[in-house]
């Protein structure tokens, strides 16, 4: 990882390929790690952690207004009664979306996210764009994601600038009445759990 | 540090170009990036504000040529040497040279769930907390070279507290090997206006979390 521009399909990837497997084996030959273990965390990240940790939580709320409640009030708490494997949510709190209130998250200063919660950031959230514009005129962030809300709806931003971790607790579609957690969840997208988005309409899931 | 990665309120850098059927990894190097930082950490190798500290302490130019996990993969670089865990000779031969450091822990695959975890900050509160929820506060305008949590836009601004979460470790001090130095967390929430300027839309709020070193009662 020379410090020269990154090309994504020069040498460059080559480079890095060569100069991560150097730090693996002289980390691994010096005791610290165990590559097995590293298999572990790359398969539990590709296979099991994701959104619909996050999705699950939502339509539970959706659902259970005791939930809800116990959701808003301490994110963490609530979040560890779902049961989870590991200890999921330290540090969580829920914001929720009303017809007044849009929340959206952010990191401007890495890319701190809910990853027990969603899974690993997508390259948007870590990027400049994301960083730079989201505290200072989320709207026109919005607008990238194609998301326009009613010029009245206050926009609230959290910068997630310590530990704690947000999730937005978006609004439930209209016309989802009667629906089980399962189907509710299907409509919940990792984008509306970060507040770039809105859930899928109802008529997108079977 | 006022580094490249304080990137809250910058111009330029265009549109959010989301990525459709985003791979959780794009190589698999960028997997075992992260999967080695998880280890080094479990192992007790650096704790993750060091890792931040690295990463904006590379040239600005490298941090927004290069893609997220080179930058960690160059911060755990930087850490490994610079924190003695390996020489740069090493490195670059690919080998050990010579044998390692004790480390605390080491994550093994029956342990290896536990590398997913993510341990908590609370700590132990070394005073009462000095605000509530409701008070009005002003930021401090402070630029320390080190590492802070307090982004430039929301330097020297007045808030209000709008969450109270507890006392937690300070990452100013933790980053620079000062300790865990508990400090008071409170979520400030600013109109935009205060933190734009008259032109800001009248219709956002803006909070950061802060620590109480970074507040004065206003």
């Amino acid at each position: 990882m020379a410090e020269h521009d990154h090309d994504e399909h020069g040498s460059e990837l080559s480079e890095t390929q060569l100069r991560v497997r150097a730090l693996e084996t002289v980390l691994t030959e010096k005791g610290y790690i165990d590559p097995a273990a590293l298999d572990l965390i790359v398969e539990a990240f590709e296979t099991k952690i994701g959104p619909h940790a996050g999705a699950r939580v939502v339509a539970k709320a959706w659902r259970d207004p005791a939930f809800k409640r116990a959701l808003l009030e301490d994110g963490s708490k609530a979040v560890r009664t779902l049961g989870h494997e590991s200890r999921v949510g330290d540090h969580l709190v829920a914001v929720e979306n009303t017809p007044a209130r849009h929340n959206m998250v952010v990191c401007t200063l890495c890319s701190c996210y809910p990853w027990d919660m969603l899974g690993l950031p997508p390259v948007w959230y870590k990027s400049a764009p994301y960083r730079s514009r989201a505290v200072k005129d989320p709207r026109s962030v919005l607008a990238d994601f194609g998301v326009k809300l009613p010029a009245s709806t206050q926009i609230r931003v959290w910068d997630s600038t310590a530990e704690t971790r947000f999730l937005v607790l978006p609004m439930r579609p209209p016309g989802t009445e009667g629906w089980s957690e399962e189907r509710l969840a299907q409509l919940v997208t990792r984008d509306a759990m970060i507040g770039t988005g809105l859930p899928k309409p109802p008529e997108e899931v079977a | 540090m006022d580094g490249i990665h304080d990137m809250g309120g910058m111009d330029g850098f265009g549109r959010v170009e989301p990525e459709t059927n985003e791979p959780v990894f794009h190589a698999p190097w960028e997997g075992r990036v992260l999967a080695m930082q998880r280890a080094m950490t479990y192992a007790g190798g650096w704790p993750i504000d060091v890792s931040r500290f690295a990463q904006e302490r590379l040239p600005p130019r490298v941090y927004v040529n290069v893609s997220y996990y080179q930058r960690w993969a160059m911060a755990m670089e930087r850490n490994v040497v610079e924190r003695g865990f390996a020489g740069a000779d090493e490195l670059s031969a690919g080998h050990a040279l010579r044998a390692g450091k004790p480390l605390p822990r080491k994550l093994t695959p029956d342990v290896a769930k536990q590398g997913m975890t993510r341990g908590s900050f609370h700590r132990q509160a070394q005073a009462p907390a000095r605000f509530k929820p409701g008070d009005k506060v002003r930021t401090k305008n402070i630029h320390p070279p080190t590492h802070t949590r307090l982004p430039r836009y929301a330097r020297g601004r007045l808030g209000v507290i709008e969450l109270v979460h507890g006392s937690q470790a300070f990452p100013d001090t933790v980053a620079i090997d000062k300790g865990d130095n508990p400090q008071w967390l409170y979520t400030v929430t600013f109109e935009g206006k205060e933190l734009w300027g008259p032109d800001a839309d009248p219709t956002i709020k803006v909070s950061i979390d802060a620590f109480e070193p970074y507040l004065d009662p206003a």
